[in-house]
């Protein structure tokens, strides 16, 4: 029996929560893919300590538990499901996107809609093919946008102004014109929401971003990690994107934000962008 | 996973049916409407006569003598925010039934209306005759935790000798309770800072529900030093959020516009990694 043959029997035997957590923080710490089955089980125990010990755990192995982390999402264990969509935020894995773009808009829990609004600000955006990047970027903003103007907790709005702040540092680097204008975009709307949200701390935290976006060095180093994710993948979260694209949400006012989804599927669709300067 | 608000918004009541059916003939209606109107913060003058006039009710009683619908009425004066409500809610303090003392205690605290006062204190010190002890174990006398943190938010400073005695209580719930409304009721910093430790501590206590407890009363005190520990507390990230809110917003407190303190953004950062 290996090391870590050892480690998930102990979170196995586990008989008290204390033990189960102790296990479960052993195992995350050695963060072996063989330990990933075992973790995600975890999340289902209804042991917070054990979860959040696992979730870290599962993020830290980042990439392997993927597949297992969305298959867990088929579950019908509500507690462990919210856990895999926290640690899948986490991770930023593109293939997450899909779910937490859902999770982050509509899920009926506020600790979900919370995970999901940060992790859609920290996607490995540096992953996506240059074709699917502006797209899957879109849809991100326009979940945000709808989140802070939207949701009823004060604590997912302040996740959504954290997502906002990591996207609108992604967007500090523009690549092409449109993330330059989704920048400015994304400085008015938190410029709005400072005088309109009602609670203080959504306030102090939309101030303190606002802070950071204007302070944003010029060139912070890019992580350069390549992907992994076969033609498949990305071909999946592909055809996903464009399902949820052709669910509209309800009307959309003038000057909403997600008018510029005509925008960014023209310019999707153009083999070479030629927009006026 | 987290606390999760099950109860969505109801909207198969409305004020007006509420209202009418606080005053009806099915108590199963008029408990619930009780509910509902503190629910949704209907503070139409009419809600708040219907519910002061059902904290005195004597249909709703349970097989041991308690009071149900008083008990709802109480909780949602408080929340309310009327301070027509406050007369009657320390009335209710002498209630045979300790649930609706609870409730009126921390409905008084809420308003913050000092007048409740000295019978706070009176109760505190079990000098209520009539009033009978919690049908639950550990089968307190009073509701002393809910009187002792009306005490320390409501700042009666006349009371620190009866809450005291407190901090070396039987039950830990307690003890915190006694820290708490003694942290808010010390002038010196330092010296209340003892009080805000003891509290500190309490967050590694074995008990979940005491640490959830704990986490309340450092947010509800904003005692900036417990940051950390807080964040570090083994308990559910919402509610660690809302104690460390507790934190950022009484550093928040004077400052128009806003500005944001070394504290204040320091209490922000442990946040960010919650959510």
């Amino acid at each position: 029996m290996t090391d870590i043959d050892i480690l998930i029997q102990a979170v196995d035997r586990a008989d008290s929560s204390i033990k189960l957590l102790e296990a479960v923080e052993k195992l995350a710490d050695v963060q072996s893919e063989k330990g990933i089955p075992t973790l995600i089980a975890a999340l289902g125990y209804n042991n917070p300590g054990a979860a959040v010990a696992a979730v870290d755990g599962l993020i830290r192995i980042g990439e392997p538990a993927v597949k297992g982390l969305l298959d867990q999402l088929d579950s019908h264990n509500y507690t462990a499901r919210s856990w895999a969509i926290r640690a899948l935020a986490g991770i930023g894995d593109p293939r997450g996107l899909i779910t937490l773009l859902g999770a982050a808009t509509a899920d009926f829990s506020m600790s979900v809609r919370r995970a999901a609004a940060k992790g859609l600000g920290t996607m490995k955006w540096h992953w996506f093919p240059d074709d699917l990047l502006e797209i899957a970027q879109y849809e991100a903003l326009d979940a945000l946008l709808f989140v802070i103007e939207q949701d009823e907790e004060w604590v997912v709005r302040y996740s959504a102004v954290v997502g906002l702040q990591s996207l609108g540092i992604t967007f500090g680097q523009p690549t092409s014109e449109i993330k330059g204008v989704w920048r400015c975009q994304i400085e008015r709307q938190l410029a709005q929401l400072l005088s309109t949200d009602l609670s203080l701390t959504v306030r102090a935290r939309t101030e303190n971003a606002l802070q950071q976006l204007r302070s944003q060095s010029p060139n912070p180093p890019l992580l350069s990690v390549p992907s992994s994710l076969s033609t498949m993948d990305w071909h999946l979260i592909l055809e996903k994107l464009y399902e949820r694209k052709g669910v509209e949400r309800q009307s959309i006012a003038e000057g909403d934000p997600r008018k510029y989804r005509k925008l960014a599927v023209t310019i999707h669709h153009r083999p070479h962008p030629n927009l006026e300067n | 996973m987290d606390d999760e608000l099950t109860i969505q918004s109801d909207s198969s009541l409305t004020v007006e049916q509420a209202i009418v059916n606080l005053q009806g003939q099915d108590l199963g209606l008029r408990v619930y409407a009780a509910w509902w109107l503190g629910r949704f913060r209907v503070d139409a003058p009419e809600a708040i006569d219907v519910l002061i006039a059902a904290l005195e009710d004597e249909d709703d009683r349970t097989h041991v003598g308690g009071y149900p619908l008083r008990r709802n009425a109480a909780r949602a004066l408080g929340k309310l925010g009327h301070h027509r409500a406050v007369p009657v809610l320390i009335q209710a303090l002498e209630c045979s039934d300790f649930y609706v003392r609870e409730a009126a205690a921390q409905s008084l605290e809420m308003l913050e209306d000092l007048s409740c006062i000295p019978r706070l204190i009176e109760l505190l010190n079990d000098q209520v005759p009539g009033t009978l002890p919690a049908t639950e174990p550990p089968h307190m006398a009073q509701p002393f935790d809910a009187i002792l943190e009306a005490l320390g938010t409501l700042g009666a400073m006349d009371a620190v000798p009866d809450i005291l005695p407190f901090l070396d209580h039987d039950i830990p719930r307690i003890q915190f309770a006694a820290a708490r409304a003694m942290y808010q009721l010390t002038p010196n910093p330092q010296i209340a800072s003892q009080y805000g430790e003891r509290l500190v501590q309490a967050l590694s206590h074995e008990d979940l529900q005491l640490r959830r407890a704990t986490l309340a009363d450092l947010g509800a005190i904003g005692y900036l030093p417990a940051a950390e520990a807080i964040a570090q507390t083994l308990a559910e990230n919402s509610l660690k959020l809302i104690a460390l809110k507790g934190l950022l917003e009484k550093q928040l407190l004077y400052t128009t516009p806003l500005e944001l303190s070394d504290g204040a953004i320091k209490v922000m950062g442990l946040m960010d990694d919650l959510l």
